[in-house]
């Protein structure tokens, strides 16, 4: 990360001189945002963080591990996450949030979706793909099978603290696959792009926000539209004596921080929850850095100087 | 022949056992599920009381420890100070002026061609475009090593005075060397707070015990006659330590600080995961984005820390002639340095435009592989899965664990005595009763199966490089490389050709593990006493006899330590394999991370090192009878 100084110490003279007023009577220690290690995280959190220093306050970026964190936020050694997925990382939340040390600030705005994605080229071999029911057939399964599992499929999915329910997804709607996990998100996208390379078959877990769907051209699984009762209910759905016979939930991404906020930084707790961005602002961020290899500074400075009527808002 | 008798029958009992007994003693294959020990539950309770409300009457537990983070802080936040962040208005050094001093330490340490070796490394960081990361990175490990090293030799000095100490230590120092760190990641961050100082703290858990061994080792080899003489001529008790002890072992003492730095800068890549940033973040930042290139120069950027500080440390300790006039180098590079960089902004940090980068090249590599290789690959990969990982896994996943008690216990009685016997059947035991069979024994399978592939290349390797001294001069490079390179770096594009699984996670262990087998084989054929070797020549010996006959048999309880450290080594990776979705104790450690239940860490973390201990006790014990056996005197180390 080669955070450009230049233009950080910039923005923090500028902000000094415009926003000193809001800083009356709040504490000058830094406000500690943890940096994990994606893109879309980079972009937000410093897109908060840029927007706190307009405000006045001083910003100072930890780089943390996304579950490992919330040691930190507990203790308030942290004090802002800015991304926490609905689908990944409510477990931690929950843990973290029912001791009071740590608060929920709200959704960030962005959806966060996973599912069973393919690439195009797979619809030759599967042609009834996006439909789930095509993954029934016998031959489908097969083209995405390897030695391992053959007959069956092979599903690639997330590493097993991810959760995710795909072993119980397929016995629920009887298909002919078998789930194997990837240990990391980056060894799940290292096989993507393997197999893309060299156009074999592949069918995995693809989260979005994220610069795979961008780069490749594919289509996530439909699969029955989730509900709460399916996950809880047997009865629900196709399988009556199974859960889970329907897609992944979408979940909100939240902002978690450290509850002594509220007392300390008031008026930045108030900028943390006003803050919102949706997926395709992310996604074309993302796509800007990852894809087209710009800069995280520069992207986010372009966003800062292009939304200023709206980050204001957030401020005040 | 009554011995291998002996042998032969307890070998044929547990076989019989193994395939037979299922059906009548089901409970010695599977641990009863109602009597699993709920160890985990009772470390997490021990741990919330530690850190909630364990205290001293007039401070907790957690202020003392916040105490020690405060005090590290102090000299961390100079070192990035002066390295990377600039303080009181001033900037940090500028790469020129550390490249210059780096090189000036060089020359005082070891001459011109450490000079250069060092400045270039540097060098190598500035041209890549790695400097800030790698001065954040090089600040924490300024902080570390001299930590782990004082405190390593501190705790070695009194093992050393004190027998009782030694023998109360050892154990502690097995269980930090061998417990992953996720493990225990949790409870550090929670003590010493979040963010570089909690990164250095685990660091030097995980790099100090080799300081400490090797340290009693040294001190113990100082000859007799040196210590009669201090005690002749009056040392006091400090004086003989500081004077007489520490100067004469000062060769092996100096190991040991190497080894503290590969380890510590091995930790580089965990540690950026808890705050600590610099090099590791942008590796695991890079691989994130699947950009080879970029994860690769940042790993050599870590490399080339290493060999640096390595090279200077160790030229450091011999003592050479040298020229006064260094501080007044060192002080007009500053000065001079700090003048250019006020005048051009390119001293200061290097120009963007004089970078360079391999940019896709490396990306372009894998995917040619990928495209015209994969299928060659794969059948290779499928091969070996179905003949030979597959079977080994199935086979010592069905043993039962009753059966492997007794028979380990046996191997103890057989190599020593019947409380090492009891010592590794106990722990076999214990590592059923905490429910954690299955992926114990996954583990054995995955490690022991690198293990063997490590020693069948490390043992050629290290034979062909022992006796080349220009060879050996580049697999020692090799070998660094191996060490500090963080497996990241190579592991995703292994999973690109060869997918997720057991075979890349085997990949990844065989690369790290394969360094201290070559190590030491090298080490120990380059130690037999040359006469031997004459004396087999002059008897007609051909060079085979002589490196068969003399040489691997002299050589045997180096060797011996190399094949324990490389199952060390390889023990010590389960934390990475379970990031390419190995099902083995790694994947327990991390899951409990994952969900912040320590004590779910710690169980698994213990399990792995009662697996260390069992294997480095059966082994010390063998290799003791061969040396006594062989008749040679002198005693080797865990390190």
């Amino acid at each position: 990360m080669k955070i450009n100084q230049g233009f950080r110490l910039a923005i923090s003279a500028l902000a000094l001189a415009a926003a000193m007023p809001a800083l009356a009577q709040e504490s000058s220690d830094p406000i500690k945002l943890t940096l994990h290690d994606w893109t879309g995280q980079l972009i937000t959190t410093q897109l908060m963080g840029s927007v706190l220093q307009k405000a006045g306050y001083n910003v100072e970026y930890v780089q943390a591990d996304y579950l490992a964190q919330f040691a930190g936020l507990e203790s308030g050694d942290l004090h802002l996450a800015m991304e926490i997925w609905e689908t990944t990382g409510r477990e931690a939340m929950d843990a973290a949030t029912g001791t009071g040390k740590v608060v929920n600030l709200g959704p960030t705005g962005m959806q966060a979706k996973e599912e069973w994605w393919y690439p195009s080229y797979m619809v030759e071999q599967c042609p009834g793909l996006p439909n789930w029911e095509a993954l029934k057939e016998p031959a489908c399964a097969e083209a995405f099978s390897t030695a391992e599992t053959a007959p069956k499929g092979r599903y690639l999915g997330g590493p097993v603290t991810w959760g995710g329910f795909d072993e119980e997804r397929i016995a629920a709607l009887d298909l002919p696959f078998e789930v194997i996990h990837a240990g990391t998100d980056a060894a799940l996208f290292a096989e993507l792009e393997s197999a893309v390379q060299r156009k074999a078959p592949v069918i995995l877990w693809v989260y979005a926000p994220h610069w795979a769907p961008a780069k490749f051209e594919g289509d996530w699984v439909a699969f029955p539209e989730y509900t709460a009762d399916c996950y809880n209910d047997a009865s629900w759905g196709l399988n009556p004596n199974a859960a889970y016979d329907c897609g992944k939930p979408f979940g909100d991404i939240w902002k978690v921080g450290w509850a002594g906020m509220a007392e300390k930084w008031p008026k930045a707790e108030a900028a943390v929850k006003a803050f919102t961005i949706d997926n395709a602002e992310m996604g074309a961020m993302i796509t800007e850095v990852d894809l087209n290899g710009a800069s995280v500074d520069a992207v986010v400075a372009d966003w800062m100087t292009k939304n200023e009527a709206r980050w204001s808002g957030w401020i005040n | 022949m009554r011995f291998a008798a002996i042998w032969l029958a307890v070998l044929g009992l547990f076989w019989g056992f193994s395939a037979l007994a299922k059906p009548l003693l089901p409970w010695a294959f599977d641990w009863p599920k109602a009597m699993v020990l709920p160890a985990a539950r009772w470390i997490s309770a021990f741990t919330k009381w530690l850190l909630n409300e364990a205290s001293f009457g007039l401070f907790t537990f957690q202020e003392l420890t916040r105490g020690v983070s405060a005090v590290i802080e102090v000299p961390y936040r100079a070192a990035t100070g002066v390295l990377s962040e600039g303080a009181f208005g001033l900037p940090p050094l500028s790469w020129l002026a550390v490249v210059v001093l780096v090189a000036l330490l060089g020359h005082r340490a070891g001459g011109l061609r450490l000079a250069l070796l060092s400045g270039l490394c540097f060098l190598f960081i500035a041209v890549f475009g790695q400097w800030t990361s790698a001065m954040v990175t090089l600040a924490s490990i300024l902080i570390a090593v001299p930590i782990g090293v004082a405190g390593g030799m501190s705790l070695g000095l009194a093992a050393y005075r004190w027998p009782g100490f030694a023998r109360a230590i050892t154990p502690v120092l097995d269980l930090m060397q061998t417990i992953p760190v996720f493990a225990y990641l949790v409870p550090v961050l929670i003590l010493f707070g979040f963010g570089p100082v909690a990164a250095i703290i685990a660091t030097v858990i995980y790099a100090m015990p080799p300081m400490t061994r090797i340290t009693q080792l040294a001190l113990q080899r100082v000859p007799g006659e040196l210590r009669d003489l201090g005690n002749m001529v009056g040392c006091s008790r400090r004086q003989m330590t500081w004077r007489v002890m520490v100067p004469s072992a000062k060769a092996g003492l100096m190991v040991g600080v190497n080894q503290v730095i590969m380890l510590s800068l091995n930790m580089v890549i965990i540690a950026s995961m808890i705050g600590a940033g610099g090099l590791g973040f942008d590796v695991l930042a890079a691989l994130r984005r699947l950009d080879f290139g970029a994860g690769l120069e940042a790993g050599f950027a870590i490399v080339a820390l290493a060999i640096a500080l390595d090279r200077i440390s160790q030229a450091l300790a011999y003592e050479r002639v040298v020229r006064h006039g260094y501080l007044w180098g060192a002080l007009g590079t500053l000065g001079i340095a700090g003048l250019l960089a006020v005048l051009m902004p390119g001293v200061q940090s290097y120009p963007e435009s004089w970078q360079l980068s391999t940019g896709t090249f490396w990306g372009q590599v894998v995917a040619w592989i990928n495209i015209n290789y994969f299928d060659t690959l794969e059948a290779v990969k499928n091969a070996l899965l179905i003949n030979v990982l597959i079977p080994v896994k199935r086979f010592l996943i069905a043993l039962p664990w009753a059966g492997v008690a007794l028979f380990l216990g046996f191997v103890g009685w057989r190599l020593r005595d019947w409380r090492l016997g009891a010592l590794v059947a106990g722990l076999t035991v214990l590592i059923a009763a905490t429910g954690l069979w299955d992926k114990a024994m996954t583990t054995v399978y995955l490690c022991g199966i690198s293990v063997v592939i490590a020693m069948l290349i490390g043992l050629p390797i290290g034979v062909m490089a022992a006796e080349r001294a220009s060879l050996w001069r580049w697999v020692r490079l090799a070998i660094d490389t191996l060490q500090t390179l963080p497996s990241f770096v190579y592991l995703m594009p292994a999973v690109m050709l060869f997918r997720v699984g057991d075979f890349t996670a085997m990949i990844a262990v065989v690369a790290y593990a394969v360094a201290p087998a070559i190590r030491y084989t090298a080490l120990g054929l380059q130690g037999v006493d040359a006469r031997l070797i004459e004396a087999g020549r002059a008897m007609g010996c051909t060079n085979w006899q002589i490196l068969t006959r003399i040489k691997l048999r002299l050589a045997l309880p180096e060797i011996m330590l190399g094949l324990n450290q490389t199952i060390m080594f390889a023990l010590s990776m389960l934390v990475i394999t379970a990031l390419v979705g190995t099902r083995d104790l790694g994947q327990e450690v991390y899951i409990a991370l994952t969900k912040a239940d320590s004590g779910r860490g710690l169980v698994g973390g213990l399990a792995v090192a009662f697996i260390a201990i069992i294997a480095d006790r059966l082994i010390g014990a063998a290799a003791a009878r061969a040396r006594a056996r062989l008749g040679i005197a002198g005693d080797s180390h865990g390190g």
